[in-house]
């Protein structure tokens, strides 16, 4: 899909106007549920948290492509051009290294930019500035150059993209000292992450996931607070259970949670961890979780090799060994690139079949034997 | 320029003795292109270099002392003997990096001159006039990164002046081998920017340039091209065996050597006589002895010092058992795993 907008995008024209169109209907005018109903969708959320974050510093400003003029691929940004003008809100030319560097430049001044990739796919072009001109410089220059600043956008399998479209790059970034690494599930980790973002003073790599976008998920009073922000480093237990642990993040959180219903139906009370930062890694959290439940299951899109999954049994393994009263179960993406077929796409990223299997299998539990009860 | 010399002298004569460790590239030859713009500038503008930085950073005012004691590693260095030779930062001097890749400092300068131009603009800091230089390399010219910028800088104004240190050679590849049009300054006007070509061998000629197009940055003017035609009289690094350059082009350089071109000047047109000349360049000699003797006699950086500044935030590293921030890594290096 993404492939198709840049190609709109190159030609300009009436495609654009279409495509805003046809994404505009999914909008809701946020400030309608502040009163009424509490609920959001993911994608108010990150839209009213970097509003209120300009809001609140002059010194925050968005970069990207089609962040303004268009209000963004996805619109994230929108309304935010009106709002902030043309000087805080840049669209940039197709130049990922080009703009991330200008980005990471302007934050040594002291101004904390957010960079928007169109999607993290296209952050490939522009990682040694994520990398090198980011992440390392405040120990290379011993403390005296902090970068503060944001580098957003959809990250993971989207749907039908392809594999150069489709990839997790949570464990890329979360294995480099000096980045912080968060992946956010439901509005309230959008608006509450995106914010601590912001507010950091280092660079943040912050993973949203497209098909979350339209998604809604209700808020409390408290999430809607322009004050509110959440804790970088800190998991949340989205469900409490005893029998097995499942971590998940980003999208997958919603699967294990439906996982959960599946398997309590049978008896299964499965506790679900929303790590929600990927680096800093809550260890704490799981550590606690799995000597309370004795069984971990970790799930991710991403593909399995030294993933997140493996750094969280790792975790487990040299903290909570003789906790364990099962092998802990690792639930990836296939370990291939992502196939364009749909059948195939399917079976390439976890389903929340594999995961209530996953945790049977933990729980000592035979498939057919669950059926049967 | 004297300094320059002297300094990358004496850290040949170091890294030989086993004092300086790692990639070593030094600036002999190109000074007067260093001396030309960066003494032009005030304290709050700013420079980006490269990882030939060493003198760049003296030029820019970054003691001597700190920038031999960061080569040594230590921790009196301008970064405590965490950047290295590649990675000379100084926040007080506005040197914001030594970039150890082909064209990466380039965004990260133009980045600079954004946030000049943000805070008159946005921020409303009036008197925010100014002014980042970001240095490069011939072989650069080629990198996707030049270009982009060139775009950028000149679509939104920012003050900057991109200056092309063309000593001709990217190691052992010759720019004519590895470049269309070897004229970069052409590539300016091709962005709607001033490209300008100037003798860097001549720092009154690169002055004169560089007053110029320092000047139109500061008057929010926009960007201009500087194609400074140089020399390194050494290899690419230490470790370069130099081979691939004819002597006869090495000769010829030689010859136009910046510092002996500025003596003869200014003996010639009687603004210093030979004595005075010496006698600088003896007190050159003893702030390098100096600097040596300096970071000889610093200590090494401190264990604990191995898990600062990863973060500005010492949250950075998670949140611990009792529930707060840690200040401090996982230990992974000690093989075990106390969090």
């Amino acid at each position: 899909m993404l492939g198709i907008l840049r190609q709109k995008v190159n030609a300009g024209g009436s495609p654009l106007l279409a495509f805003g169109q046809r994404i505009r209907p999914a909008l809701s005018a946020w400030r309608g549920y502040s009163s009424a109903a509490k609920e959001m969708t993911v994608r108010d959320a990150l839209n009213t948290a970097l509003d209120e974050e300009m809001s609140a510093d002059p010194k925050v400003f968005l970069m990207g492509e089609e962040v303004g003029e268009y209000q963004g691929a996805y619109k994230i940004t929108k309304g935010l051009l009106d709002k902030y003008g043309p000087e805080r809100v840049l669209d940039t030319p197709i130049t990922e290294a080009g703009f991330t560097g200008i980005g990471v430049g302007a934050a040594y001044h002291g101004l904390k930019p957010v960079i928007e990739f169109m999607t993290f796919n296209f952050s490939m072009q522009a990682i040694d500035h994520i990398i090198n001109s980011a992440a390392k410089s405040n120990y290379m220059s011993a403390g005296q150059i902090s970068v503060p600043i944001v580098f957003r956008g959809p990250n993971g399998a989207a749907s039908g993209v392809g594999a150069q479209h489709s990839h997790c790059y949570a464990v890329w970034y979360a294995s480099c000292p000096g980045l912080k690494v968060l992946a956010p599930y439901s509005s309230e980790d959008a608006r509450g992450l995106l914010k601590a973002a912001i507010r950091d003073p280092d660079p943040v790599v912050f993973l949203e996931n497209e098909l979350l976008y339209g998604e809604t998920f209700p808020v409390s009073a408290e999430v809607l607070d322009s004050s509110f922000c959440l804790p970088i480093g800190k998991a949340k237990i989205e469900k409490e259970g005893k029998d097995v642990t499942i971590t998940a993040f980003s999208k997958m959180v919603g699967y294990a949670l439906k996982a959960a219903e599946i398997l309590a139906k049978d008896g299964i009370s499965a506790e679900v961890i929303n790590l929600r930062s990927i680096r800093p890694l809550d260890r704490n959290t799981i550590n606690a979780s799995v000597r309370k439940t004795n069984r971990l299951v970790t799930v991710e899109e991403g593909f399995p090799q030294h993933g997140v999954g493996a750094e969280i049994c790792a975790s487990v393994v040299e903290e909570s060994f003789g906790y364990l009263d099962a092998p802990v179960e690792r639930i990836a993406g296939a370990d291939v690139p992502m196939p364009y077929a749909a059948n195939l796409e399917r079976l390439a990223v976890p389903q929340v079949d594999d995961i209530v299997r996953a945790a049977k299998r933990a729980c000592y539990r035979s498939v057919s034997l669950a059926a049967a009860a | 320029m004297i300094l320059g010399r002297a300094f990358e002298d004496m850290c040949a004569q170091m890294y030989y003795r086993g004092k300086m460790f790692g990639f070593v590239h030094l600036y002999n030859g190109q000074e007067a292109v260093s001396t030309g713009f960066i003494k032009l500038l005030k304290r709050e503008d700013s420079v980006v270099s490269t990882y030939r930085d060493h003198v760049h950073a003296l030029s820019k005012g970054v003691p001597a002392r700190a920038v031999m004691s960061e080569l040594f590693g230590k921790t009196t260095g301008c970064c405590r003997g965490q950047g290295g030779s590649m990675h000379m930062f100084s926040k007080e001097h506005n040197l914001i990096g030594g970039f150890a890749f082909i064209g990466e400092g380039i965004p990260v300068a133009t980045g600079a001159a954004f946030s000049s131009k943000y805070r008159r603009e946005v921020l409303k800091e009036a008197d925010c006039d100014h002014v980042t230089l970001a240095f490069f390399g011939d072989g650069t010219c080629n990198n996707g990164q030049f270009f982009e910028c060139l775009n950028m800088a000149a679509l939104w104004k920012l003050p900057i002046v991109f200056v092309v240190e063309n000593n001709l050679w990217a190691i052992g590849m010759s720019h004519m081998r590895a470049t269309s049009d070897p004229e970069i300054w052409k590539k300016g006007p091709a962005f709607g920017m001033p490209g300008v070509h100037v003798d860097g061998m001549d720092v009154l000629k690169v002055r004169e340039v560089a007053k110029e197009a320092i000047g139109r940055a500061r008057r929010g003017e926009g960007p201009t091209l500087v194609e400074c035609e140089t020399y390194r009289f050494r290899g690419h690094s230490l470790a370069d065996p130099d081979e691939l350059r004819d002597p006869a082009e090495k000769a010829h350089y030689a010859a136009r050597d910046p510092i002996t071109a500025l003596k003869k000047y200014m003996i010639e047109n009687s603004l210093a006589s030979e004595a005075e000349l010496k006698a600088i360049e003896k007190k050159i000699d003893e702030v390098v002895e100096d600097a040596v003797e300096f970071a000889d006699e610093s200590p090494l950086p401190s264990r604990s010092q191995l898990l600062e500044n990863v973060f500005a935030d010492p949250r950075g590293f998670g949140i611990g058992p009792d529930g707060r921030y840690r200040c401090e890594d996982p230990k992974f290096t000690e093989g075990t795993a106390h969090v």
